[in-house]
């Protein structure tokens, strides 16, 4: 019995949501009276890897094969499920992200283990395994039960936070076997943005919604989110205008995100953009219209124009900046 | 070559989720269904791809696992432009039995392609087109948002944070799909409504299968608290409540 978690790196670095499911998955661990142990494929170095005993990781098998540096998902799966079987696992973690989404569900019929992906606290009852999770895009919570001797959670991202837990982990290498043919997909090239602020990583979000009126108005936006360190991010219509890149849109159909901080400028708070942002732990809404429905779902609410709050409030977060 | 898209029946978007009375289901009365949004676009963009493929693509199909009352939605695919469906006669009761369903249902059929979206508007589950391909024993590539044949070669963007990787899988495969596979869904035309009176709907009965999970209880969103208001004449009350009340910045 023990718990696995699978840990996601970036060109050989750990980020906060890896650290997040190793908490959630060694607290479980605890639940459960036994260890957990983390596994990493492709190449990180042995000094990361010991991060993870920080956060609860009593053992982290490594697959240091440079042919993980790219992700294919029937390899990945391949490896993850001899893993859990090396381990005598029966319970995995995997985080939220896209990898999860593209590993997790084969891992589970390799294993003819149930799938509950982005659940959203600890497990309610260990037997029957019960887990939280949002449906409909937060419109409703569900308890979902996972019947398999195997269970596979994935965990929606800041959901359980990063919680410090040190153990010494030790590191074992996992001798791994996958032949070549098994990577089926081959990454011929990669597009990549440098220096931004990651949407889904970001602690703060400033979004701006149809309400900017156009996309020279995005200035006072921009230099808002340079001061918190924010990204920034819009509403459907404002991407489908090229107001601003498709990467930015949130929402139902766009990138769901779960920041500390979401500032909406702008923006109604239509059903399906809340879809995408509700999980913020704070919203702050900035609109003309006392009406509009984005004030049902804002923690602070500032009724007013856009183009006139903002420069107030650039004045206000550089004031408190240099006072804090 | 022959296409597959995977299509979910699901309450329309702006459904007002409301519970039964022992709160172990969702009531579904009155609900409008829809084509799950991911799937109209998957349908969409194959659409598109047969269309542009000079015949080389001679086959669009949709598959759907429910029971009768998914079929007006599954009519409403062939009325977009797919050129045959399935059912799979059953009730989907979860990713890892409606995929089974769909592997055993097109097993001797031949897809080159299979789309599936990233994740259902009900259930939010992101597990079905990974179970699939699995089950299948294809390649899969999931978060693909462009989809393009370059001569033979399919190459597909696929998200990653920051921006996107093409890849090339080797075929047959299943893409799993999000925004930008399609700019907007079709809408049918009167003369597709038409046609898809007459264009095949094959149902095929369930094998036998488990579901590996089982929702067994639902709650509402804890209310929400009442949104403070501050004066935009006194933005700095903003930041200090961001402070010392939130105690985010
Ligand atoms: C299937 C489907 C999926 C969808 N998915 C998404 C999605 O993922 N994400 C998404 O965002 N939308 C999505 N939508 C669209 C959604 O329904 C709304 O149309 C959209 O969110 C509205 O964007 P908005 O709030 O920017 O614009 P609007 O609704 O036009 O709102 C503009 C707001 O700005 C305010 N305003 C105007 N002038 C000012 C000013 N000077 N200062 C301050 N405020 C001002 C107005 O009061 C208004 O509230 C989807 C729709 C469908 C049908
Ligand atoms: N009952 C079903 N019949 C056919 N396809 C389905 C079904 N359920 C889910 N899918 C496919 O799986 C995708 C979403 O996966 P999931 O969120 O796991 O339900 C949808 O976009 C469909 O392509």
């Amino acid at each position: 019995m023990s718990v696995l978690i699978y840990t996601e790196n970036f060109d050989g670095k750990f980020k906060k949501t890896t650290f997040e499911t190793v908490s959630y998955g060694a607290e479980i661990a605890h639940q459960m009276g036994t260890t957990a142990i983390a596994l990493s494929l492709g190449s990180v170095a042995d000094n990361e890897l010991l991060t993870l005993g920080n956060y609860g990781a009593s053992k982290v098998l490594k697959v240091n094969d440079a042919r993980f540096s790219n992700l294919d998902n029937q390899a990945f799966a391949a490896v993850i499920a001899q893993a859990v079987e090396k381990e005598g696992a029966n319970v995995v973690i995997m985080s939220g992200s896209n990898i999860a989404k593209a590993v997790a569900p084969r891992v589970s019929v390799k294993l003819k283990a149930g799938l509950v992906f982005a659940v959203s606290g600890l497990p309610k009852n260990l037997s029957p395994f019960t887990v939280p999770k949002k449906v409909f895009h937060g419109k409703a919570f569900a308890d979902v039960v996972i019947k398999s001797p195997v269970k596979i959670i994935s965990l929606a991202q800041n959901s359980f936070g990063v919680k410090e837990n040190r153990q010494t982990a030790v590191i074992e290498a996992f001798d791994a076997k996958i032949d070549d043919a098994a990577f089926k997909t081959k990454v011929t090239s990669v597009e990549k943005s440098t220096g931004k602020i990651i949407l889904t990583d970001a602690e703060i979000i400033v979004s701006g919604g149809r309400g900017m009126k156009s996309a020279d108005n995005w200035k006072p936006l921009e230099e808002l989110a340079g001061i918190l360190g924010a990204a920034t991010a819009c509403s459907r219509p404002v991407s489908d205008e090229g107001w601003r890149p498709h990467s930015e849109h949130v929402g139902q159909t766009g990138k769901i995100i779960a920041p500390n901080l979401y500032i909406a400028c702008g923006i109604s708070g239509a059903i399906q953009h809340l879809a995408g942002v509700s999980s913020s732990k704070v919203i702050v809404a900035i609109n003309s219209d006392k009406e509009a429905p984005i004030f049902s779902a804002a923690d602070y609410g500032i009724i007013g124009d856009a183009q006139k709050v903002l420069p107030e409030l650039i004045g206000a977060f550089k004031k408190f900046k240099a006072e804090n | 070559m022959k296409i597959l898209v995977c299509i979910s029946n699901v309450p329309d978007t702006t459904t007002k989720i409301k519970l039964t009375a022992d709160k172990t289901a969702i009531d579904l009365a009155n609900v409008q269904w829809i084509i799950n949004p991911w799937d109209e676009l998957a349908l969409t963009r194959a659409l598109e791809l047969k269309e542009a493929s000079a015949g080389k693509i001679t086959k669009v199909s949709v598959i759907s696992v429910g029971n009768q009352s998914a079929e007006p939605t599954i009519r409403k695919a062939l009325a977009i432009g797919a050129d045959d469906a399935f059912r799979v006669n059953a009730e989907a009761k979860d990713a890892y039995f409606a995929a089974f369903q769909i592997a055993e249902a097109v097993k001797t059929e031949a897809y080159d392609i299979i789309l599936c979206g990233i994740e259902s508007s009900d259930y939010n589950g992101s597990a079905f087109g990974g179970m699939l391909a699995e089950f299948m024993d294809h390649p899969s590539v999931s978060s693909v948002s462009n989809f393009e044949f370059a001569g033979e070669v399919v190459k597909v963007n696929r998200e990653i944070p920051g921006g996107y990787e093409v890849v090339e899988p080797a075929l047959p495969f299943v893409a799993i799909v999000q925004k930008g596979i399609a700019k907007e869904p079709r809408i049918p035309s009167m003369r597709g409504i038409m046609m898809a009176r007459q264009k095949p709907l094959k149902v095929v009965e369930a094998a036998p299968a488990e579901a590996m999970t089982e929702f067994v209880a639902f709650e509402p969103p804890q209310p929400k608290a009442a949104c403070k208001m501050v004066d935009p004449a006194n933005v700095a009350e903003l930041v200090e409540l961001l402070h010392k009340e939130a105690k985010i910045i």
